[in-house]
Protein backbone atom coordinates (compact mmCIF):
# COMPACT_ATOMS: atom_id res chain seq x y z
CA UNK A 1 0.00 0.00 0.00
CA UNK A 2 0.79 3.70 -0.82
CA UNK A 3 1.08 5.82 2.13
CA UNK A 4 3.32 8.81 0.46
CA UNK A 5 -0.07 10.93 0.85
CA UNK A 6 0.08 10.69 4.59
CA UNK A 7 1.19 13.97 5.70
CA UNK A 8 2.68 12.58 8.79
CA UNK A 9 5.95 10.45 9.20
CA UNK A 10 5.54 6.65 10.36
CA UNK A 11 6.90 6.65 13.86
CA UNK A 12 8.78 3.36 15.59
CA UNK A 13 6.47 1.32 16.83
CA UNK A 14 8.02 1.88 20.68
CA UNK A 15 7.03 5.06 20.25
CA UNK A 16 2.98 4.14 20.16
CA UNK A 17 3.62 1.85 23.19
CA UNK A 18 4.61 5.20 25.33
CA UNK A 19 1.42 6.90 23.67
CA UNK A 20 -0.35 4.00 25.06
CA UNK A 21 0.93 4.33 28.86
CA UNK A 22 0.91 8.46 28.26
CA UNK A 23 -2.70 8.19 27.23
CA UNK A 24 -3.27 5.97 30.64
CA UNK A 25 -1.99 8.05 32.79
CA UNK A 26 -3.28 11.43 31.18
CA UNK A 27 -6.90 9.56 31.27
CA UNK A 28 -6.55 8.22 34.79
CA UNK A 29 -6.41 12.17 35.95
CA UNK A 30 -8.75 13.18 33.79
CA UNK A 31 -11.48 10.66 34.78
CA UNK A 32 -11.07 12.07 38.28
CA UNK A 33 -11.39 15.63 37.01
CA UNK A 34 -14.24 15.10 34.87
CA UNK A 35 -15.77 13.06 37.50
CA UNK A 36 -15.89 15.98 39.87
CA UNK A 37 -17.14 18.18 37.24
CA UNK A 38 -19.82 15.68 36.56
CA UNK A 39 -21.00 15.18 39.92
CA UNK A 40 -21.48 18.97 40.35
CA UNK A 41 -23.49 19.14 37.35
CA UNK A 42 -25.68 16.03 37.81
CA UNK A 43 -26.62 16.85 41.60
CA UNK A 44 -26.68 20.70 41.16
CA UNK A 45 -27.48 21.82 37.61
CA UNK A 46 -24.31 23.74 37.54
CA UNK A 47 -21.91 24.37 34.72
CA UNK A 48 -18.59 25.11 36.94
CA UNK A 49 -16.14 26.92 34.76
CA UNK A 50 -13.85 27.32 37.25
CA UNK A 51 -13.33 23.45 37.74
CA UNK A 52 -10.26 23.75 35.70
CA UNK A 53 -8.92 26.46 38.68
CA UNK A 54 -9.81 24.16 41.42
CA UNK A 55 -7.46 21.80 39.63
CA UNK A 56 -5.01 24.40 39.07
CA UNK A 57 -5.01 25.23 43.43
CA UNK A 58 -4.38 21.63 44.13
CA UNK A 59 -1.14 21.65 41.95
CA UNK A 60 0.00 25.25 43.61
CA UNK A 61 -1.10 24.11 47.25
CA UNK A 62 0.91 20.68 46.62
CA UNK A 63 3.39 22.96 46.00
CA UNK A 64 3.63 25.52 48.51
CA UNK A 65 2.73 22.09 50.78
CA UNK A 66 6.03 19.89 49.47
CA UNK A 67 8.12 22.84 49.47
CA UNK A 68 7.36 24.23 53.62
CA UNK A 69 7.83 20.88 54.74
CA UNK A 70 10.86 19.04 54.63
CA UNK A 71 12.70 15.61 54.97
CA UNK A 72 12.14 12.61 52.60
CA UNK A 73 9.89 14.03 49.27
CA UNK A 74 7.33 11.13 50.27
CA UNK A 75 6.69 13.29 53.43
CA UNK A 76 5.82 16.32 51.90
CA UNK A 77 3.46 14.58 48.71
CA UNK A 78 1.53 12.75 51.60
CA UNK A 79 0.94 15.68 53.16
CA UNK A 80 0.11 17.63 50.11
CA UNK A 81 -2.63 15.15 49.09
CA UNK A 82 -4.47 14.84 51.66
CA UNK A 83 -4.40 18.89 52.59
CA UNK A 84 -4.63 20.21 49.21
CA UNK A 85 -7.89 18.52 48.37
CA UNK A 86 -9.43 19.26 51.53
CA UNK A 87 -8.31 23.15 51.72
CA UNK A 88 -10.20 23.10 47.92
CA UNK A 89 -13.20 21.71 48.82
CA UNK A 90 -13.07 23.89 51.58
CA UNK A 91 -12.76 26.99 49.80
CA UNK A 92 -15.37 25.08 46.88
CA UNK A 93 -18.03 24.88 49.19
CA UNK A 94 -16.93 28.68 50.92
CA UNK A 95 -17.92 29.84 47.62
CA UNK A 96 -21.08 28.03 47.24
CA UNK A 97 -22.39 29.29 50.68
CA UNK A 98 -21.49 33.05 49.47
CA UNK A 99 -22.20 33.25 45.79
CA UNK A 100 -23.96 30.24 44.22
CA UNK A 101 -26.51 30.09 47.13
CA UNK A 102 -27.44 33.45 46.70
CA UNK A 103 -28.00 32.94 42.72
CA UNK A 104 -30.27 30.68 43.52
CA UNK A 105 -28.90 28.04 41.72
CA UNK A 106 -29.98 29.06 38.56
CA UNK A 107 -28.08 27.65 35.76
CA UNK A 108 -27.44 30.94 33.39
CA UNK A 109 -26.70 33.05 36.97
CA UNK A 110 -24.18 30.93 38.21
CA UNK A 111 -22.17 30.04 34.85
CA UNK A 112 -21.25 33.97 34.77
CA UNK A 113 -20.66 33.58 38.43
CA UNK A 114 -17.79 30.82 37.81
CA UNK A 115 -16.05 32.62 35.17
CA UNK A 116 -16.26 35.55 37.41
CA UNK A 117 -14.62 32.61 40.31
CA UNK A 118 -12.01 31.85 37.34
CA UNK A 119 -10.24 34.96 37.14
CA UNK A 120 -10.31 35.87 40.91
CA UNK A 121 -8.77 32.26 41.85
CA UNK A 122 -6.13 32.38 38.95
CA UNK A 123 -5.35 35.96 39.77
CA UNK A 124 -4.94 35.16 43.31
CA UNK A 125 -2.50 32.52 42.64
CA UNK A 126 -1.12 34.52 39.97
CA UNK A 127 -0.51 37.07 42.85
CA UNK A 128 0.90 35.10 45.38
CA UNK A 129 2.86 31.96 43.86
CA UNK A 130 3.96 34.35 40.89
CA UNK A 131 3.99 33.48 37.12
CA UNK A 132 6.85 30.52 37.35
CA UNK A 133 6.13 26.65 36.35
CA UNK A 134 6.98 25.18 39.75
CA UNK A 135 8.37 21.35 39.81
CA UNK A 136 7.23 19.07 42.71
CA UNK A 137 9.50 16.05 43.67
CA UNK A 138 7.47 12.44 42.66
CA UNK A 139 7.28 10.41 46.50
CA UNK A 140 9.79 8.14 44.83
CA UNK A 141 12.05 7.23 41.90
CA UNK A 142 12.34 4.05 40.67
CA UNK A 143 11.73 2.80 36.80
CA UNK A 144 9.89 0.09 35.70
CA UNK A 145 11.94 -1.36 32.65
CA UNK A 146 9.56 -2.28 29.84
CA UNK A 147 10.65 -4.69 27.02
CA UNK A 148 11.55 -1.03 24.22
CA UNK A 149 11.97 1.54 27.79
CA UNK A 150 12.41 1.92 31.23
CA UNK A 151 9.21 4.00 32.30
CA UNK A 152 8.22 5.87 35.81
CA UNK A 153 7.18 3.61 38.54
CA UNK A 154 5.40 6.85 40.08
CA UNK A 155 3.15 7.17 36.65
CA UNK A 156 1.56 3.49 37.46
CA UNK A 157 1.00 4.74 40.86
CA UNK A 158 -0.91 7.41 39.53
CA UNK A 159 -3.33 5.16 37.55
CA UNK A 160 -3.83 3.11 40.52
CA UNK A 161 -4.56 5.72 42.87
CA UNK A 162 -7.39 7.31 40.37
CA UNK A 163 -8.50 3.71 39.80
CA UNK A 164 -8.93 3.57 43.71
CA UNK A 165 -10.67 6.93 44.00
CA UNK A 166 -12.90 6.39 41.38
CA UNK A 167 -14.53 3.00 42.93
CA UNK A 168 -14.57 4.89 46.17
CA UNK A 169 -16.30 7.37 44.52
CA UNK A 170 -18.63 5.07 43.34
CA UNK A 171 -19.07 3.24 46.87
CA UNK A 172 -20.05 6.91 48.31
CA UNK A 173 -22.50 6.81 45.53
CA UNK A 174 -24.15 3.07 45.19
CA UNK A 175 -23.76 2.14 48.58
CA UNK A 176 -23.93 4.63 51.35
CA UNK A 177 -26.74 6.77 53.10
CA UNK A 178 -24.45 10.15 51.96
CA UNK A 179 -25.04 8.99 48.28
CA UNK A 180 -28.61 8.10 48.59
CA UNK A 181 -29.12 11.32 49.63
CA UNK A 182 -26.90 12.95 46.83
CA UNK A 183 -28.88 10.85 44.36
CA UNK A 184 -32.55 11.76 45.46
CA UNK A 185 -31.39 15.31 45.57
CA UNK A 186 -30.36 15.41 41.48
CA UNK A 187 -33.50 13.85 40.75
CA UNK A 188 -35.97 16.14 42.62
CA UNK A 189 -34.55 18.50 45.41
CA UNK A 190 -37.62 20.20 46.24
CA UNK A 191 -38.99 16.32 47.28
CA UNK A 192 -35.35 15.74 48.74
CA UNK A 193 -36.11 18.76 51.21
CA UNK A 194 -39.94 17.40 51.55
CA UNK A 195 -38.67 14.07 53.64
CA UNK A 196 -36.01 16.52 55.94
CA UNK A 197 -32.93 16.66 53.23
CA UNK A 198 -31.42 19.97 53.49
CA UNK A 199 -30.56 20.12 50.14
CA UNK A 200 -28.08 23.57 50.63
CA UNK A 201 -25.97 21.29 52.86
CA UNK A 202 -25.70 18.95 49.98
CA UNK A 203 -25.19 21.32 47.60
CA UNK A 204 -22.18 22.85 49.40
CA UNK A 205 -20.94 19.25 50.10
CA UNK A 206 -21.39 18.22 46.08
CA UNK A 207 -19.60 21.11 45.21
CA UNK A 208 -16.56 20.59 47.27
CA UNK A 209 -16.59 17.18 46.59
CA UNK A 210 -16.14 17.99 42.90
CA UNK A 211 -13.49 20.50 43.38
CA UNK A 212 -11.88 18.17 45.93
CA UNK A 213 -11.24 15.24 43.37
CA UNK A 214 -10.09 17.98 40.88
CA UNK A 215 -7.56 18.68 43.39
CA UNK A 216 -6.85 15.08 44.17
CA UNK A 217 -6.06 14.81 40.34
CA UNK A 218 -3.58 17.61 39.94
CA UNK A 219 -1.83 16.86 43.35
CA UNK A 220 -1.16 13.34 41.24
CA UNK A 221 -0.07 14.63 38.46
CA UNK A 222 2.09 17.29 39.24
CA UNK A 223 4.82 15.63 40.00
CA UNK A 224 4.69 14.75 36.55
CA UNK A 225 3.58 18.51 35.08
CA UNK A 226 4.41 20.91 37.66
CA UNK A 227 2.62 23.72 38.81
CA UNK A 228 1.55 26.56 37.24
CA UNK A 229 -1.24 29.46 37.19
CA UNK A 230 -2.31 29.02 33.99
CA UNK A 231 -2.54 24.93 34.19
CA UNK A 232 -6.49 24.61 34.67
CA UNK A 233 -7.57 25.65 31.26
CA UNK A 234 -6.98 22.17 29.24
CA UNK A 235 -8.31 20.30 32.28
CA UNK A 236 -11.21 22.31 31.91
CA UNK A 237 -11.78 21.80 28.57
CA UNK A 238 -10.91 18.09 28.77
CA UNK A 239 -13.74 17.54 31.40
CA UNK A 240 -16.03 19.01 29.51
CA UNK A 241 -15.24 16.89 26.52
CA UNK A 242 -15.07 13.87 28.70
CA UNK A 243 -18.88 14.86 30.68
CA UNK A 244 -20.19 15.57 26.70
CA UNK A 245 -19.18 12.54 25.29
CA UNK A 246 -19.98 10.18 28.69
CA UNK A 247 -22.69 11.68 29.16
CA UNK A 248 -23.58 13.85 32.15
CA UNK A 249 -24.24 11.92 35.73
CA UNK A 250 -23.06 8.76 34.53
CA UNK A 251 -20.29 7.52 36.36
CA UNK A 252 -19.53 4.55 33.72
CA UNK A 253 -19.47 7.19 30.69
CA UNK A 254 -17.12 9.50 32.31
CA UNK A 255 -14.84 6.35 32.72
CA UNK A 256 -14.95 4.96 29.23
CA UNK A 257 -14.79 8.67 27.91
CA UNK A 258 -11.73 9.65 29.77
CA UNK A 259 -10.26 6.13 28.73
CA UNK A 260 -11.36 7.47 25.20
CA UNK A 261 -10.20 10.71 24.95
CA UNK A 262 -7.30 10.12 27.49
CA UNK A 263 -5.55 7.52 24.98
CA UNK A 264 -6.19 9.20 22.02
CA UNK A 265 -4.59 12.42 23.02
CA UNK A 266 -1.65 10.33 24.62
CA UNK A 267 -1.02 8.20 21.65
CA UNK A 268 -1.87 11.24 18.69
CA UNK A 269 -0.04 13.62 20.53
CA UNK A 270 3.45 10.85 20.68
CA UNK A 271 2.66 9.93 16.80
CA UNK A 272 1.78 13.07 15.52
CA UNK A 273 0.78 16.53 16.92
CA UNK A 274 -1.52 17.30 19.85
CA UNK A 275 -2.81 19.81 17.95
CA UNK A 276 -4.28 17.00 15.99
CA UNK A 277 -5.46 15.33 19.05
CA UNK A 278 -7.26 18.04 20.14
CA UNK A 279 -9.19 18.28 16.74
CA UNK A 280 -9.97 15.00 16.56
CA UNK A 281 -11.38 14.90 20.45
CA UNK A 282 -13.44 18.57 19.66
CA UNK A 283 -14.74 16.66 15.82
CA UNK A 284 -16.00 13.72 18.43
CA UNK A 285 -17.71 16.09 20.84
CA UNK A 286 -19.61 17.81 17.51
CA UNK A 287 -20.39 14.07 16.77
CA UNK A 288 -21.19 13.39 19.77
CA UNK A 289 -23.91 16.30 20.18
CA UNK A 290 -25.35 16.00 17.08
CA UNK A 291 -26.30 12.00 17.09
CA UNK A 292 -26.47 11.56 20.37
CA UNK A 293 -26.67 14.64 22.74
CA UNK A 294 -27.38 12.74 25.66
CA UNK A 295 -24.02 11.26 25.80
CA UNK A 296 -22.51 7.22 25.23
CA UNK A 297 -23.84 6.27 28.32
CA UNK A 298 -26.42 9.30 29.68
CA UNK A 299 -29.84 9.52 30.05
CA UNK A 300 -31.72 11.55 27.65
CA UNK A 301 -32.45 15.22 30.80
CA UNK A 302 -36.32 15.72 31.43
CA UNK B 1 -53.02 21.67 64.88
CA UNK B 2 -52.24 23.66 62.05
CA UNK B 3 -53.67 27.39 62.17
CA UNK B 4 -53.52 29.23 58.81
CA UNK B 5 -53.58 32.93 58.48
CA UNK B 6 -53.68 35.94 56.17
CA UNK B 7 -51.38 33.70 53.59
CA UNK B 8 -50.58 34.83 50.31
CA UNK B 9 -48.17 32.62 47.75
CA UNK B 10 -46.99 32.37 44.67
CA UNK B 11 -44.52 31.66 42.37
CA UNK B 12 -41.78 34.36 41.34
CA UNK B 13 -43.94 37.35 40.65
CA UNK B 14 -47.17 35.20 40.01
CA UNK B 15 -49.25 35.54 43.14
CA UNK B 16 -51.88 32.41 43.35
CA UNK B 17 -53.37 32.58 47.09
CA UNK B 18 -54.57 35.55 49.06
CA UNK B 19 -55.85 35.82 52.35
CA UNK B 20 -56.02 32.39 53.13
CA UNK B 21 -56.93 30.92 56.54
CA UNK B 22 -57.57 27.74 57.23
CA UNK B 23 -57.28 25.66 60.56
CA UNK B 24 -56.84 21.22 60.66
CA UNK B 25 -57.87 19.86 63.89
CA UNK B 26 -56.04 16.57 65.15
CA UNK B 27 -57.44 13.64 64.04
CA UNK B 28 -59.66 15.19 61.28
CA UNK B 29 -60.15 14.45 57.62
CA UNK B 30 -60.01 18.05 55.98
CA UNK B 31 -60.66 18.24 52.24
CA UNK B 32 -60.08 21.10 50.16
CA UNK B 33 -62.38 21.50 47.54
CA UNK B 34 -62.27 23.88 44.39
CA UNK B 35 -61.81 24.06 40.71
CA UNK B 36 -58.93 23.77 38.97
CA UNK B 37 -56.59 26.43 39.49
CA UNK B 38 -57.95 27.62 42.55
CA UNK B 39 -55.03 27.22 44.62
CA UNK B 40 -55.16 24.19 46.19
CA UNK B 41 -52.12 22.13 45.05
CA UNK B 42 -50.11 26.01 45.73
CA UNK B 43 -51.73 25.56 49.33
CA UNK B 44 -49.56 22.33 50.14
CA UNK B 45 -46.68 23.75 48.32
CA UNK B 46 -47.03 26.77 50.82
CA UNK B 47 -47.52 24.49 53.94
CA UNK B 48 -43.88 22.82 52.68
CA UNK B 49 -42.20 25.40 51.89
CA UNK B 50 -42.04 25.06 48.21
CA UNK B 51 -43.52 28.51 46.79
CA UNK B 52 -42.92 31.46 48.20
CA UNK B 53 -44.83 32.68 50.85
CA UNK B 54 -45.96 35.25 53.41
CA UNK B 55 -48.26 35.60 56.70
CA UNK B 56 -48.59 32.79 58.95
CA UNK B 57 -48.40 29.10 58.65
CA UNK B 58 -48.50 27.79 62.89
CA UNK B 59 -47.90 24.33 63.44
CA UNK B 60 -48.56 23.25 66.88
CA UNK B 61 -46.98 26.63 67.93
CA UNK B 62 -44.29 26.62 65.72
CA UNK B 63 -43.97 29.35 62.50
CA UNK B 64 -43.36 27.06 59.73
CA UNK B 65 -43.30 30.48 57.51
CA UNK B 66 -40.00 31.35 59.02
CA UNK B 67 -38.42 27.47 58.28
CA UNK B 68 -36.29 26.29 56.05
CA UNK B 69 -38.22 23.53 53.96
CA UNK B 70 -36.42 20.85 55.35
CA UNK B 71 -37.01 21.39 58.43
CA UNK B 72 -40.88 21.25 58.09
CA UNK B 73 -40.99 17.42 57.91
CA UNK B 74 -39.03 17.43 60.63
CA UNK B 75 -41.84 19.17 62.50
CA UNK B 76 -44.10 15.98 61.68
CA UNK B 77 -45.54 16.79 58.16
CA UNK B 78 -45.81 14.36 55.82
CA UNK B 79 -46.35 15.03 52.17
CA UNK B 80 -48.16 12.85 49.48
CA UNK B 81 -47.71 15.49 46.10
CA UNK B 82 -50.11 15.65 43.07
CA UNK B 83 -48.53 12.98 40.67
CA UNK B 84 -46.38 11.13 43.67
CA UNK B 85 -43.50 12.73 42.39
CA UNK B 86 -41.41 8.95 43.40
CA UNK B 87 -37.45 9.08 42.79
CA UNK B 88 -38.10 7.13 40.01
CA UNK B 89 -34.58 5.76 39.10
CA UNK B 90 -34.02 4.94 42.66
CA UNK B 91 -35.25 1.40 43.62
CA UNK B 92 -38.41 1.24 45.96
CA UNK B 93 -36.39 -0.03 48.83
CA UNK B 94 -34.15 3.63 48.32
CA UNK B 95 -37.74 5.52 48.04
CA UNK B 96 -38.15 4.42 51.75
CA UNK B 97 -35.36 4.75 52.99
CA UNK B 98 -35.50 8.56 51.89
CA UNK B 99 -38.66 8.79 53.69
CA UNK B 100 -37.02 7.47 56.73
CA UNK B 101 -34.26 10.05 56.61
CA UNK B 102 -35.35 12.33 59.20
CA UNK B 103 -35.01 9.36 62.38
CA UNK B 104 -31.89 7.72 62.91
CA UNK B 105 -33.47 4.15 63.12
CA UNK B 106 -36.14 3.05 61.08
CA UNK B 107 -36.03 -0.79 60.81
CA UNK B 108 -39.77 -0.98 62.75
CA UNK B 109 -41.07 1.65 60.97
CA UNK B 110 -40.03 0.41 57.48
CA UNK B 111 -41.47 -3.16 58.40
CA UNK B 112 -44.78 -1.61 59.60
CA UNK B 113 -45.23 0.10 56.36
CA UNK B 114 -44.34 -3.61 54.29
CA UNK B 115 -47.24 -4.74 56.32
CA UNK B 116 -49.52 -2.38 55.50
CA UNK B 117 -48.84 -2.48 51.75
CA UNK B 118 -47.28 -6.04 51.40
CA UNK B 119 -47.10 -5.56 47.21
CA UNK B 120 -44.06 -3.09 48.18
CA UNK B 121 -41.95 -5.62 49.89
CA UNK B 122 -42.61 -8.50 46.76
CA UNK B 123 -40.96 -5.10 44.78
CA UNK B 124 -37.95 -4.06 46.92
CA UNK B 125 -35.14 -4.02 44.18
CA UNK B 126 -37.34 -2.86 41.22
CA UNK B 127 -37.05 0.93 40.42
CA UNK B 128 -39.57 3.05 41.49
CA UNK B 129 -40.37 4.40 38.11
CA UNK B 130 -41.40 0.69 36.71
CA UNK B 131 -44.12 0.19 39.55
CA UNK B 132 -47.84 0.35 38.34
CA UNK B 133 -49.84 3.36 39.05
CA UNK B 134 -51.51 1.54 42.13
CA UNK B 135 -48.06 0.53 43.45
CA UNK B 136 -46.51 3.94 42.62
CA UNK B 137 -49.40 5.39 44.75
CA UNK B 138 -48.38 3.05 47.26
CA UNK B 139 -45.16 3.77 47.63
CA UNK B 140 -45.39 7.41 47.64
CA UNK B 141 -48.11 6.99 51.01
CA UNK B 142 -45.90 4.56 52.69
CA UNK B 143 -42.63 7.01 52.06
CA UNK B 144 -44.75 10.16 53.71
CA UNK B 145 -46.18 7.37 56.45
CA UNK B 146 -42.33 6.70 57.11
CA UNK B 147 -41.83 9.99 58.47
CA UNK B 148 -44.78 8.92 61.55
CA UNK B 149 -46.68 12.52 60.81
CA UNK B 150 -49.17 14.16 62.91
CA UNK B 151 -50.15 15.98 59.66
CA UNK B 152 -50.81 14.32 56.38
CA UNK B 153 -51.06 16.18 53.25
CA UNK B 154 -52.58 14.25 50.17
CA UNK B 155 -53.31 16.03 46.77
CA UNK B 156 -55.36 13.55 44.73
CA UNK B 157 -53.73 11.14 45.68
CA UNK B 158 -56.72 8.44 43.93
CA UNK B 159 -56.22 9.96 40.58
CA UNK B 160 -56.25 7.67 37.53
CA UNK B 161 -56.39 4.63 40.25
CA UNK B 162 -58.67 1.63 39.96
CA UNK B 163 -61.77 1.68 42.46
CA UNK B 164 -59.94 -1.68 44.43
CA UNK B 165 -56.43 0.75 44.92
CA UNK B 166 -58.97 3.57 45.78
CA UNK B 167 -60.96 1.08 48.70
CA UNK B 168 -57.18 0.66 49.53
CA UNK B 169 -56.08 4.22 50.28
CA UNK B 170 -59.24 5.63 52.01
CA UNK B 171 -58.94 2.55 54.51
CA UNK B 172 -55.61 3.86 55.31
CA UNK B 173 -56.43 7.68 55.44
CA UNK B 174 -59.52 6.46 57.67
CA UNK B 175 -57.14 4.36 59.97
CA UNK B 176 -54.95 7.14 60.70
CA UNK B 177 -57.46 9.35 62.00
CA UNK B 178 -57.47 6.46 64.67
CA UNK B 179 -54.07 7.42 65.83
CA UNK B 180 -54.62 11.08 65.61
CA UNK B 181 -53.23 11.74 62.22
CA UNK B 182 -54.73 15.08 60.81
CA UNK B 183 -55.21 14.65 56.68
CA UNK B 184 -55.14 17.84 54.70
CA UNK B 185 -56.71 16.12 51.49
CA UNK B 186 -56.93 17.87 48.09
CA UNK B 187 -59.10 15.58 46.02
CA UNK B 188 -61.46 16.53 42.90
CA UNK B 189 -64.64 14.19 43.37
CA UNK B 190 -67.01 15.35 45.36
CA UNK B 191 -68.60 12.35 46.42
CA UNK B 192 -65.23 10.35 47.59
CA UNK B 193 -64.94 13.55 49.66
CA UNK B 194 -68.55 13.42 51.22
CA UNK B 195 -67.63 9.72 51.96
CA UNK B 196 -64.05 10.33 54.35
CA UNK B 197 -64.16 13.99 55.10
CA UNK B 198 -64.45 15.73 58.55
CA UNK B 199 -64.10 19.03 57.38
CA UNK B 200 -64.03 20.75 53.97
CA UNK B 201 -63.06 23.93 52.96
CA UNK B 202 -63.85 25.52 49.26
CA UNK B 203 -61.07 27.55 47.59
CA UNK B 204 -61.83 29.97 44.84
CA UNK B 205 -59.42 31.83 42.72
CA UNK B 206 -56.83 31.82 45.62
CA UNK B 207 -58.85 32.93 48.62
CA UNK B 208 -60.66 30.31 50.69
CA UNK B 209 -64.19 30.58 50.96
CA UNK B 210 -66.64 28.36 53.66
CA UNK B 211 -65.46 25.71 56.04
CA UNK B 212 -68.08 23.70 57.08
CA UNK B 213 -68.64 19.65 58.21
CA UNK B 214 -69.32 16.92 55.36
CA UNK B 215 -72.90 16.80 57.36
CA UNK B 216 -73.17 20.51 56.86
CA UNK B 217 -72.37 20.25 53.18
CA UNK B 218 -75.23 17.38 52.47
CA UNK B 219 -77.98 20.18 53.18
CA UNK B 220 -76.35 22.51 50.67
CA UNK B 221 -75.91 21.08 47.87
CA UNK B 222 -75.59 25.19 45.87
CA UNK B 223 -72.19 25.44 47.49
CA UNK B 224 -70.76 22.62 45.50
CA UNK B 225 -72.22 24.43 42.12
CA UNK B 226 -70.65 27.42 43.17
CA UNK B 227 -67.53 26.78 43.72
CA UNK B 228 -66.80 22.87 42.09
CA UNK B 229 -69.33 23.14 39.26
CA UNK B 230 -70.66 19.97 39.32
Amino acid sequence: MDWSWFPFEMPHPALLWAGVLEGIVLSAVLALTALGLSLVFGVMRIVNVAHGEFYMLGAVLAYAVTSVIGGHPALGFTVALIVAPLLVGALAAASDWLVLKRLNYEPEATIVATIGMLYIIQQLSLEFFGPDARPVVAPFDWRIRLPWFGYSGYKFVVVGAAILLMIGVWVLMARTRIGLIMRATQFDREMASAFGIPVDRVFAGVFALGAGLAAIGAVLIVPVQQAHYLMGGDPLLLSFIVVIIGGLGSLKGTVVAALLIGLSDGIISTLFTPTLAKILATLLVAMVLVFRPQGLFGTRAA
Amino acid sequence: MLDIRDLEAGYGSVTVLRGVALDVQPGEIHCLLGRNGAGKTTLLKAIMGHVRRQGSILHDGAELTSLPPHEVPRRGIGYVPQGRRLFAELTVAENLEIGLMTRRSGREVRERMLALFPRLGERLRQRAGTLSGGEQQMLAMARALALEPTLLLLDEPTEGLQPSMIQLIRDVVTDLRQTHVATLLVEQRVEAVLRVADRVTFIENGHTRETLTADELRGRPELLDRYVGV
